[in-house]
């Protein structure tokens, strides 16, 4: 079946839809416009969004290392494009002016348009969270004077953003430069996700998670406690370096549990489609991991805040715990799906 | 967590923003709860801002002193570092290092200068100097 093509669509609003992550919020926010059955966890599921990454060598900011508890950027748009055999076109460009003129012009056309920006540069953010990362999405639905009409995902209503800001946070540069990328559909041919399309995207996780290399998945899980068990008490640095930690599980859009709890909840929704109950038993279990990242989570902020002695071994002891329990998980869910 | 566990500690971070987080409703199921915040959460961005603050509030005092230029100062103000300035201007890290020299800053040509505005999201004219205290 082939749903109404992107001119007809034009004709009907776009509805917002408030979501934990950004990425995974667009794209489902873009299917659905197009009249596709897509909620977040779906999109993240298929996607294969959950993994965990440790990377000492490349660096945030203030030295600070990247750890993402997620797949890399434009994995989740393009792995929830494909399972709904979703054609979308890609545009960057090389200067601004062009940039902007292109998006006015799909707008004018009623598309509604996905787009990579920076979050230091949008003035709607809350100023604590504007940090120099760029590769924030969200959605562009519209034009009204100055401003753009915004369909941020991880903000509750939709936002508007003045013409001059957002032109700035399309082109910022540096690290994963979003070089003004738009993206939309310009051809969906599925409305619902095809029950032999879930193994495959679970199977694709627990390669991830169960990866050789030390610092990907669980492997890359005990990589880190380990090096949080190095951490001098006494250093500085030390309090920084476990704050980020939390900060990249917990503020920074995953929906909670550095997006176990999303994951857990595409399981539920992966067990009706997939017509296999099982699921529903990894979602619960899933949940209890989740849990006990926050747990994680309390107890490592309680030592950052000087509640508590900053005690490196004992949070590194906790974050082994939890690659322990993630490779049993990923191990039986494996089993369970074969 | 279930739906009623959801933190809702009204974090000043959000700027009252709700944040979507997924939880159990009353029948098992997971579904999204908006969040007014959670203190965790709180207490470690609040730790990365005050980093930059820290480090802001340090330079400006050694550039009023002389012995940095306003640069520093703005660089950690704008939440950048010097190997992401170097990333957004285009500029070798080596010469930006320079550029912290008083000496070497205020001979800057209004080309340089221009790049550094452009980079920071500033008039050139405010980044000449140290703002004035509030």
């Amino acid at each position: 079946m082939n749903l109404p093509s992107p001119k007809l669509m034009s004709k009907i609003a776009y509805q917002h839809q408030h979501a934990a992550h950004c990425e995974s919020g667009t794209i489902a926010n873009l299917l659905r416009h197009q009249g596709a059955a897509v909620s977040e966890p779906l999109a993240f599921g298929v996607a294969s969004g959950l993994s965990f990454a440790y990377l000492p060598f490349v660096r945030i900011s203030n030295g600070l290392p990247l750890i993402a508890y997620r797949s890399p950027p434009k994995s989740i748009i393009k792995g929830t494009a494909k399972a709904f055999g979703s054609r979308f076109r890609f545009e960057t460009f090389r200067d601004a002016e062009t940039g902007q003129r292109r998006l006015d012009a799909l707008l004018a056309q009623g598309q509604v348009v996905g787009a990579q920006t920076s979050v230091y540069w949008l003035p709607y953010f809350p100023e604590e969270m504007r940090f120099h990362f760029n590769a924030h999405n969200l959605v562009v639905f519209g034009k009204e004077g100055d401003d753009y009409l915004i369909g941020d995902p991880v903000a509750e209503d939709p936002q508007r953003c003045a013409v001059a800001d957002f032109k700035r946070a399309r082109f910022a540069k540096g690290v994963l430069a979003p070089k003004g990328l738009l993206y939309y559909p310009v051809q969906t041919a599925r409305s619902t996700i095809t029950p032999e399309a879930i193994r495959p995207a679970i199977r694709k996780t627990i390669r991830t998670m169960a990866a050789p290399i030390p610092l990907i998945g669980t492997r890359g899980i005990h990589t880190l406690a380990k090096r949080i068990a190095r951490l001098d008490p006494a250093d500085e640095q030390s309090s920084p370096f476990i704050g980020h930690v939390v900060r990249m599980q917990e503020e920074i859009g995953t929906g909670g549990a550095g997006f176990r709890f999303i994951y857990a909840a595409f399981l539920q929704e992966a067990a009706d489609i997939a017509r296999l109950p099982v699921l529903g038993e990894f979602s619960e279990r899933l949940m209890t991991i989740g849990d006990a990242w926050r747990d994680f989570a309390l107890a490592a902020a309680r030592m950052v805040k000087g509640r508590d002695k900053l005690d490196p071994p004992a949070i590194a002891a906790l974050l082994a715990a939890q690659a322990d329990s993630e490779a049993a998980f990923f191990h039986d869910l494996g089993r369970a799906i074969k | 967590m279930k739906v009623d566990q959801v933190p809702q500690e009204e974090n000043r971070t959000l700027g009252g923003h709700r944040k979507g987080v997924y939880a159990r409703d009353a029948s098992g199921k997971l579904v999204l709860v908006p969040s007014k915040g959670w203190e965790v959460e709180e207490i470690v961005t609040v730790q990365a801002v005050d980093v930059f603050h820290a480090q802001a509030e340090a330079a400006r005092t050694r550039a009023a002193a002389g012995q940095s230029s306003p640069l520093e100062y703005w660089m950690y103000s704008r939440r950048m570092d010097v190997e992401m300035l170097a990333q957004v201007s285009g500029l070798w890290q080596w010469r930006i290092r320079r550029h912290l020299r008083p000496a070497v800053f205020v001979r800057l040509s209004p080309k340089i200068l221009a790049r550094y505005a452009e980079a920071l999201g500033l008039p050139t004219e405010t980044i000449r100097h140290l703002p004035e205290r509030a």
